[in-house]
């Protein structure tokens, strides 16, 4: 295969925001994440963890609290509004303001017809949910104090409102106060749990998870779990484990089971530790069968429970995700440049030249747009892009690409439709919207564009959908057959004009665009079946390219490795070594064509956010150090020594 | 730590035209320390009373008449002995006030010099190296005398010493660059010759210096080039045969001084004590070339103890008398006190615990001149009142030294009380090693005579250690001071392991009277019980932790005897257990041993008694609990062992290059 030069680019410095607040949905197996900068993600749990939809930020929303209510999705933050997302335009639908000051909590009843919100000003406000809306119901009786956190019993009657120093239980129904539970003095009440035994359960900064009687409101237990802060608290389905996160990183699970073998009674018995954070850790949630757990260090760990799952199987791993699932970095193969993209601004880039270790990169442009997902693609021809007016229909673009001679660009938009623009020295024109056939409403997620013959293709994947329309023409071409898992790369091969899409399950499918049919490979790929490492890999592939030299290669990569994969050699069976490089280097040259094998896996980089190939067949390869990001974070509570 | 006190001025200096003669021929003590002779270049002899900075007489001789030695006074006679021309003796007392109506003898060869020793007899030296009494030349002034120097030879320097009752005459000598060494002793006479070794060609040396201590003769000399030698030469050993053979002179070299630019002019170096030498017109090392300094080194140490800058020309005379320095320069003579306190390597180095405080700090911090390094402000003269306090406890301290010598014990106490309770006590760390020995060595010449509380009241001041008074720690030992042992055992930062032992057997012993009541009490313990009382507990827990060398100590521990070696097994194995258990060893004071400390202790009595405790029944537990923990440290070790190989690779694992930035690299795909 040869010798690559290749520029190493750690200046990348994306950071991502902390995460606030996350919601886990266990009949679609969505979770809802909100970071500190009011983005939202979506993840799918049962499709490889695969981060599907994200939602950027906005100033001033700060998401303190999120609440899925069957399907939707709900968040309230200290600006005072309760928000509705529309996941399927990945935008707020609408805001309603509460009128009670920041809240601080939001949740709603096991029916899903009521949502209540915790204010600054100490009350408990029920919004009824509506189909397409919410609207505003009653206030519970005001309390002196903000209203920190909120949980409903099982049976919808009472619920029980976590505040400074206290607990108060109301009464649904009535909105009358109950009873009381106080606390020490100061001590902020951050997270309770009202379970169906009418057990409730508090996190306080004081460090204690406390265990409380609900009707009598009496203290049953106290465990002192840190000498910081219990942050939030969360309760698997069934009720018998809870998790509690903390400010020095920790997640502590209590079970509820009988603490002595003979004993016949249950209690809340604390078992299991897990360190998985440097930083507080603010949102949980308790899945069947794993921790999920995030905070400040802005990483989602996915911890397995050991005894709810088998044990040394890919299930069992523990998932960090810490890079979206997305490409940040864009390449112009022939400028040599590279587009980084931030929440709110651009940053282009030239590499440098290959005269040893030149520090060089000429920071281009920076394009600045506030909380937009704009991803421009920096067109062939074009060197620079000026932009005057925009078309109105553009003003809420996803994905943006250009056609290959740069007199057109394409965005998606909402209802799958993508918007084609004319482009020429000084202004853009709206051309035309393709719509999808079926009158689905689904945004499109994945965008690329290509020479092909005589027309210019362009792709949308929807979901797990991938269409192709011809854009002079201006019609759909072909559907690409549905499959299960979502696509997380798809690019058309620039001359053989094959479509190649990864999904988020490491299958890989190769797409003839003109037979309109699967190509010879990929049937052969599928009938053979990838080699068991590969599918055992826990990062999705984000970028697909190929070498202008060589037809047959194919470069992707995912945050660990990246692979150029020789279409023209043999795929490695089941029992063949599929990392083979040290063992090919060892060989000598005339045995290496007989162990070699169409998967040429390099994993010298970590934390790659990009791979891609330059028209001088050079590699770019930008990699985001996590330890260069943790360094970016404030100091943590509380560090571990060695031995302590 | 030696230090130069505040100067004074003693009279002024008429040069001589050259400028390369202070004017001074020679200073000779008095009737008593405070008084001084001082015989100038000329022609006149002048009394001074040293404190009060002034002449109570002067004598001189006619006009074309000069002086050509140093006045001396015999204290027997009370009379003064000069030469004047070579060959005239004159003698007065003090109440003659006209020199030429004086005694005049003259004598049939040159005179090179009269000594005197306080309480001895005036010896007179010629040129070509006759020695005559006073007395024998006076009853017939003009006899014969001998040539004793060869043709060539002449004499550079001389002095006389009186050495187990018998007086001596030393001189030095030049010929053809050859330099030797005389050593006459007087009734009966003998001469010896000593060749000095040859420095690099055309070096002479610059200064002699001569003292006597245990039995020898201790002659000191000075080269150009910075060297400082000291030869000596037993007085015992002096043979009978007439200097015909110059012997060859043993020499070492004492210290090499810094030099500057070019050779040494005018300098001078002069024995002090037998660790500290003064020395003027070498430069300061850290002060530049200039040579108009003058300094006391500790030859023991090779450090620098005190400098101080001499305004003007030095001229490479020094005299020292009673603690203090004369030295003329530039047109003054000047008297500088001095104090040489014993020497301990601690207090050479400045490293005593008092040494780091405050003032030196901020001393350190603006370095404008040196002088101020050395002596803090007390040195800067644009501060009279500083001085003046510095001289005040310099005469203070030599009241306190008389009635530490002879006052009863409260008397002493209050003193030194007043003494210690003063602010500036960083200043005075000589003054404590000085009381400190002197009450010592009272109390060791005295039984009567002791004060616990004053000395436990030295040592808290932390300027003692145990080379400044050695007998102090055995001297508690000897009145069952066990208070005082265990703050010597605390602060003194260099017990000697012998110390240290004979501590730790006087400790067990008296562990031994209590100890066992307590061991009665508990017939079966149910935890570890301590087998010594609380407070014997504390004394040895002293003892484990002062510093020790193993090689040293080995020998003293075999001395103890096998039940003792057996109790303090037991308290080093309860010691043992109980911090093995316990988290917090704090919990017992805030002077307790460490683990590893008592391991060591345990491993080195086991060294030296292991054959005689095997033989022991009552041992037998001891030695099986002991094994067992010698195990278990064993197997944490070889655990330890077990992962340095990972730990290893962890090291290396963290020297991965940094990429950087941007790199641009060549990979190899196969």
């Amino acid at each position: 295969m040869g010798e690559f030069k290749v520029h190493r680019v750690r200046f990348f410095d994306y950071m991502p925001s902390a995460i606030r607040a996350m919601a886990f949905n266990s009949h679609t197996e969505r979770l809802a994440l909100v970071r500190a900068d009011g983005a939202l993600e979506i993840f799918n749990f049962a499709d490889h963890y695969f981060q599907e939809k994200v939602i950027p930020g906005q100033d001033g929303r700060a998401v303190e609290a999120l609440c899925w209510v069957g399907q939707r999705l709900f968040s309230a933050g200290l600006n005072g509004e309760i928000t509705e997302y529309d996941l399927e335009n990945l935008r707020p639908r609408y805001t309603v303001e509460a009128y009670g000051g920041p809240i601080w909590t939001i949740g709603s009843n096991k029916q899903g017809t009521l949502l209540m919100v915790g204010c600054e000003d100490g009350t408990v406000k029920m919004f009824e949910i509506l189909k397409e809306r919410i609207q505003f119901q009653r206030n519970l009786e005001r309390q002196k104090g903000r209203i920190v956190s909120l949980s409903w019993h099982p049976s919808g009657t009472l619920i029980a409102a976590g505040m400074m120093d206290m607990i108060r239980i109301f009464n649904a129904e009535t909105g009358k106060e109950m009873q009381h539970d106080p606390e020490s003095r100061e001590v902020v009440v951050w997270s309770v749990a009202f379970l169906s035994d009418y057990t409730i359960i508090s996190g306080d900064s004081a460090g204690k998870v406390q265990i409380w009687d609900g009707l009598t409101g009496t203290l049953v237990r106290t465990h002192l779990v840190t000498k910081w802060d219990v942050l939030c608290l969360s309760v698997s389905q069934d009720e018998s484990s809870l998790i509690a996160g903390t400010s020095e990183g920790t997640v502590v699970q209590f079970q509820f089971i009988s603490s002595t073998v003979d004993q016949q009674e249950e209690e809340w018995v604390r078992t299991r530790t897990f360190k998985n954070h440097s930083h507080d850790v603010r949102a949980l949630a308790h899945t069947e069968t794993a921790v999920v757990s995030g905070g400040m260090d802005t990483q989602l760990v996915v911890r397995p429970l050991l005894d709810k799952v088998e044990k040394n199987t890919q299930e069992s791993a523990m998932r960090k995700i810490a890079l979206p699932h997305r490409s940040l970095v864009c390449c112009a193969k022939k400028a040599g440049l590279l587009l980084f993209q931030f929440p709110d601004h651009l940053e282009v880039w030239r590499v440098g030249e290959s005269d040893g270790h030149g520090e060089e990169n000429t920071h281009t442009h920076t394009h600045t747009h506030t909380h937009t997902h704009y991803l421009i693609l920096p067109s062939p021809s074009s060197s620079s892009l000026q932009v005057s007016k925009l078309p109105k229909d553009l003003c809420l673009g996803h994905q943006l690409c250009f056609s290959s001679d740069s007199t057109k660009l394409f965005a998606s938009s909402r209802h799958s439709s993508v918007i084609v623009v004319a482009l020429n020295q000084l202004e853009c024109k709206y051309l035309h919207t393709l719509k999808p056939k079926s009158g689905e409403s689904r945004l499109a997620l994945f965008f690329s564009s290509s020479y092909f013959q005589l027309d210019k293709l362009s792709i949308v994947a929807i979901e797990t959908t991938v269409t192709i329309y011809g854009s002079v023409c201006l019609q759909l071409h072909c559907t690409v057959p549905i499959y299960s898992s979502c696509p997380t790369a798809i690019a058309i091969h620039p001359t053989t004009s094959h479509l190649v899409v990864v999904h988020a399950d490491q299958q890989i499918f190769e797409y003839s665009l003109v037979q309109k049919e699967y190509t010879e490979w990929s049937r052969k790929l599928q009938k053979q079946g990838l080699h068991s490492l590969w599918l055992e890999r826990d990062t999705p592939v984000t970028h697909v390219t190929f070498s202008l030299k060589n037809p047959a290669h194919i470069i992707l990569h995912d945050m660990f490795m990246f692979c150029i994969i020789d279409q023209s050699l043999p795929l490695p069976e089941s029992k063949t070594l599929l990392y083979n490089q040290m063992t090919l280097r060892s060989l000598p040259e005339q045995e290496r064509i007989r162990h070699s094998h169409a998967f040429k896996i390099c994993k010298n980089f970590k934390h790659v956010m990009c791979v891609s190939l330059l028209e001088d067949h050079s590699l770019v390869v930008v990699e985001r150090p996590l330890l260069d990001m943790m360094s970016q974070l404030p100091a943590p509570v509380r560090q571990k020594k060695f031995a302590t | 730590m030696a230090a130069l006190y505040e100067g004074y001025t003693l009279c002024g200096l008429v040069p001589g035209q050259t400028l390369t003669n202070s004017g001074i021929q020679g200073i000779e003590a008095e009737r008593d320390s405070d008084h001084v002779v001082v015989t100038d270049s000329t022609r006149s002899v002048t009394l001074y009373k040293v404190s009060d900075q002034k002449p109570l007489s002067s004598w001189t001789v006619k006009q074309g008449q000069t002086l050509t030695c140093p006045a001396v006074y015999n204290s027997q006679t009370e009379e003064y002995v000069v030469v004047s021309d070579n060959k005239v003796i004159r003698i007065w007392k003090d109440e003659d006030i006209l020199l030429d109506k004086a005694f005049k003898a003259t004598v049939s060869s040159d005179v090179w010099r009269v000594h005197c020793l306080p309480g001895g007899e005036p010896v007179v030296l010629f040129q070509r190296g006759a020695v005559r009494l006073l007395d024998s030349l006076l009853s017939a002034p003009q006899q014969p005398i001998e040539e004793v120097l060869a043709q060539e030879e002449a004499i550079r320097w001389s002095t006389n010493i009186v050495a187990d009752s018998q007086q001596f005459v030393i001189f030095t000598t030049e010929q053809k660059g050859d330099s030797f060494l005389y050593l006459h002793r007087l009734n009966p006479n003998t001469l010896q010759r000593y060749r000095l070794e040859r420095e690099e060609p055309g070096l002479s040396p610059l200064s002699f210096s001569a003292s006597y201590r245990d039995k020898h003769i201790c002659l000191l000399y000075l080269y150009p080039n910075g060297h400082v030698y000291q030869s000596v030469v037993s007085v015992r050993g002096l043979g009978g045969d007439e200097g015909a053979q110059a012997l060859p002179l043993p020499r070492s070299l004492l210290l090499g001084l810094p030099v500057g630019e070019g050779l040494l002019e005018a300098a001078s170096a002069q024995l002090l004590d037998e660790a500290h030498v003064a020395v003027v017109g070498v430069p300061h090392p850290s002060a530049g070339a200039g040579k108009d300094f003058l300094c006391i080194w500790n030859t023991n140490f090779q450090t620098l103890q005190a400098g101080k800058e001499m305004a003007g020309k030095i001229y490479g005379q020094l005299w020292t008398f009673s603690n203090k320095l004369f030295i003329p320069h530039g047109k003054t003579l000047s008297v500088i006190p001095y104090e040489c306190p014993k020497s301990s390597l601690a207090s050479a180095l400045g490293k005593l615990k008092q040494a780091k405080t405050e003032g030196e700090l901020k001393q350190m911090s603006c370095v404008p001149s040196w002088n101020n390094i050395l002596h803090g402000d007390k040195a800067q003269p644009s501060r009279p009142a500083e001085t003046r306090k510095t001289v005040s406890n310099f005469i203070k301290t030599k009241y306190l030294n008389f009635s530490v010598q002879t006052a009863p014990v409260e008397e002493v106490q209050r003193e030194v009380e007043g003494l210690l309770s003063r602010a500036d006590i960083q200043d005075l760390q000589p003054l404590v090693g000085q009381l400190a020995s002197m009450l010592v060595s009272r109390s060791l010449a005295d039984p009567a005579f002791y004060t616990p509380s004053t000395l436990a009241q030295l040592v808290h001041t932390q300027s003692l250690c145990h080379s400044v008074c050695p007998d102090l720690v055995l001297l508690a030992l000897e009145r069952r001071d066990f208070f005082l042992c265990q703050l010597c055992l605390q602060f003194f930062p260099d017990i000697p392991e012998a110390v240290t032992c004979a501590c730790l057997k006087a400790f067990i012993r008296v562990v031994i009277k209590t100890g066992e009541e307590d061991k009665e009490k508990s017939s079966t313990p149910p935890e570890p019980i301590c087998p010594v009382g609380l407070h014997k507990a504390v004394l040895l827990n002293e003892v484990l932790l002062t510093a020790y060398s193993d090689t040293f100590l080995l020998p003293h521990l075999k001395d103890l005897s096998s039940q003792h070696v057996v109790l303090f097994l037991q308290y080093l194995q309860f010691l043992y257990l109980k911090y093995s258990q316990d988290a917090s060893p704090q919990m017992h004071g805030l002077r307790s041993p460490s683990l590893t400390q008592i391991m060591d202790w345990v491993c080195m009595v086991l060294d030296a008694h292991f054959t005689v405790l095997v033989m022991t029944p009552e041992a037998k537990g001891l030695l099986v609990n002991l094994h067992s923990f010698v195990k278990s440290q064993v197997r944490l070790v070889s655990e330890l062992g077990k992962i340095e190989g990972s730990l290893q690779e962890l090291n290396k694992m963290k020297v991965k290059k940094d990429v950087g930035q941007y790199s641009i690299e060549i990979i190899e795909l196969f």
